[in-house]
């Protein structure tokens, strides 16, 4: 049978099919933090069970962490009570911990593929809808609920359906200053926020083979919000690059033995998607969302379309745009180039890139959080922060700090926000925010020019 | 998990597509280490005012529509995997929520905490919106087994679609730990016999 790269690592993976049920498949890695953890930790002690394999967890503190003295105790009382839980449980049931001050530490999702814990053809779940991030190594990766948690802290599998199969497939060249982040703009854009809901989606052609690693966990990170459990993209030599001689990667014999499994991982050519969707690379330019879902996303340059919609228009009431309005030129007094989508060092040596040498605008807060404290060090190290301090940028410790608000870190109410983030929803960066989503490049740019700016028109570095 | 069979209720209508879990439970208000009283908080940014007061207009606080039937818009639940969006809907006393479509992972968590997540078609969605503004009595009527929903008043007899396993799981309250659990030694079998992982 001709089977898809899906296939492939989700039959591996299967322990047993209930008869007219669900699959019981097994999770190669579970990556952990300290909001949807405590419950599942709690489950298992009041069941009285132990974790079954904890040395297939691995945990970090980031959702709700400060940005700023993480060496201090943390102000916030329920803050501090979630990461001393997560301490406290990590140490009681054997899970290895990388907390506050430690140099592993960082968003999870930038954390575990830097670490070499995510590696092609695995299982991966975490308590976060962006784990999707990870199929960027060719692996199945997806974000689960609490109750899962504790399935996998108990079992080390999840009793689930396999999902359907769907391929977008980009082909060509992008054009110049489009990145990652507006490939997957774009798509959400074409195919809606509940395009891919019930599928797994796998991203093949041109345009992926030819991406950076930081490029392709951008594009997969965003698989949820087309509603699709995960997306991923197959593993070739840039993966193989990529993963080789990191800390956790697999060495000598054992690597040659992971590769050549690896260099199975294709899809086969036969195979058969559920659905699939082709799109030209050259179709694509510099995106920004108008709206309160990743779906409602433009061309920079086009105008926001006029829809006869309550929810549309309840939508475009939230964030005081008009129908047919050009968002170019709209004043912007935030910029935030962070989050699981846009926080790896690639993204910020291309904002560093637009900003070299300038000044942020005088209206402008902009803040800049490393993924982890190792993007923090080697942004450091490749003086990317000089850049960023000279020009009067924010620069903060890692965290997913003003992606979702949940730290101090928040945009005011009414205040828009160009961000690298991955959702526009109504109060995501704090109540009464309104947030733009946009490239590294075209965050940089807003944040020198404290305006829109149509970075097709204008001369780049 | 408490189980679930059949419910009669009055429900709450909620017509706004794409409710992420934003908006059922912030960000902000995660910061708990146990599953109780989020329902406090359960579309914290729609019911209360910037002052913190309740907003009049929001359908919550509008004592026509009261029930533990909540019918929303399509693609109800996308965004963030938070269970507590489950939680809370389930805390303030919702027990099962109509919908065209529901994003995965709330389906998923939904079902964990006993709450039962029903899709109709559409254009049957935007009826029973406008039936529940006109009539906000209307009794719905929840049959699991017979995968059934009824709204006599309208004449409306709606079968619905419901992972088998699922559904025993909810009918007997039970959970996918307890079953987990107890298939240990396959598990183990597994995992010696597989050498990909």
């Amino acid at each position: 049978m001709h089977k898809t790269l899906f296939d492939k690592v989700w039959d591996a993976h299967v322990v047993e099919t209930i008869p007219d049920g669900p699959q019981i498949l097994y999770i190669d890695k579970h990556l952990i933090h300290e909001v949807t953890s405590p419950q599942a930790f709690a489950e298992l002690e009041q069941r009285g069970i132990p974790l079954a394999r904890p040395e297939k967890t691995v945990a970090t503190a980031d959702h709700n962490v400060p940005t700023i003295d993480q060496h201090l105790t943390i102000k916030d009382a329920l803050s501090r009570k979630q990461v001393q839980m997560l301490t406290e449980n990590c140490e009681k049931h054997g899970v290895t911990l990388y907390g506050l001050g430690h140099p592993y530490q960082g968003i999870v999702h930038v954390m575990a593929p830097e670490l070499g814990i995510t590696q092609p053809g695995m299982t991966m779940v975490c308590g976060d809808s962006h784990t999707s991030t990870h199929g960027a190594f060719g692996t199945i990766a997806f974000g689960i609920g609490t109750s899962q948690v504790a399935q996998v802290f108990a079992s080390q599998c999840l009793l689930l359906n396999k999902p359907k199969k769907m391929r977008i497939n980009v082909n060509g060249a992008l054009r110049e200053n489009v990145l990652p982040k507006d490939v997957i703009l774009y798509i959400i854009a074409k195919l809606g926020t509940n395009s891919g809901t019930g599928h797994f989606v796998e991203y093949a052609g041109d345009v992926f083979e030819n991406m950076s690693m930081e490029g392709r966990m951008t594009v997969c990170n965003m698989s949820i919000e087309m509603g699709a459990r995960g997306g991923m993209i197959a593993p070739d030599e840039t993966t193989f690059e990529y993963v080789k001689g990191k800390e956790f990667a697999p060495k000598g014999e054992e690597w040659e033995r992971k590769l050549a499994l690896w260099k199975t991982l294709k899809t086969d050519k036969n195979a058969t998607f559920d659905v699939e969707y082709e799109f030209d690379a050259a179709d694509i330019s510099p995106m920004i969302t108008y709206g309160t879902n990743p779906g409602m996303g433009i061309k920079i340059g086009e105008r926001i379309p006029s829809l006869e919609d309550p929810s549309f228009e309840k939508s475009l009431k939230y964030m005081d745009l008009e129908k047919g309005q050009d968002l170019v030129g709209q004043v912007i007094n935030y910029v935030f180039i962070g989050s699981c989508t846009n926080s790896r060092i690639e993204d910020f040596r291309i904002a560093a890139s637009q900003i070299k040498g300038k000044q942020k605008a005088k209206n402008v807060t902009a803040l800049i959080v490393p993924g982890s404290q190792q993007v923090a060090k080697q942004i450091k190290e490749e003086g990317l922060q000089d850049v960023f301090e000279a020009a009067g940028f924010e620069i903060r410790q890692s965290g997913c700090s003003a992606c979702l608000g949940m730290n101090e870190d928040k945009i005011p109410a009414g205040e828009y926000c160009v961000s690298t983030s991955n959702r526009n929803f109504e109060g995501r960066q704090g109540p009464g925010a309104r947030t733009f989503l946009a490239s590294p490049l075209v965050a940089a740019v807003t944040a020198v020019e404290g305006r829109i700016v149509d970075v097709t028109q204008m001369e780049l570095a | 998990m408490q189980k679930f069979t059949t419910l009669t209720s009055t429900a709450v209508p909620l017509p706004i597509e794409n409710i992420d879990t934003d908006q059922i439970i912030p960000a902000r208000f995660l910061k708990a280490t146990d599953k109780k009283g989020f329902g406090e908080n359960l579309f914290r940014d729609w019911r209360y005012t910037k002052a913190g007061d309740l907003n009049p207009n929001f359908v919550l606080n509008d004592t026509t529509y009261s029930g533990s039937v909540l019918v929303a818009g399509e693609n109800f639940g996308c965004g963030s995997s938070r269970e507590h969006a489950a939680w809370a809907l389930e805390d303030y006393g919702f027990k099962v929520i109509i919908s065209s479509f529901f994003a995965d992972i709330f389906k998923g968590n939904a079902l964990n905490n006993g709450i039962l997540p029903i899709i109709i078609p559409e254009d049957k969605l935007k009826a029973l919106l406008r039936e529940i503004h006109a009539q906000p009595k209307i009794q719905f009527h929840v049959d699991l087994e017979h995968q059934e929903l009824v709204v006599e008043d309208l004449g409306l007899r709606e079968k619905f679609e419901i992972d088998p396993y699922k559904k025993m799981c909810l009918i007997n309250g039970y959970d996918d730990i307890d079953f987990l659990v107890s298939k240990s030694e396959v598990i183990a079998a597994f995992e010696k016999q597989n050498t990909t992982v």
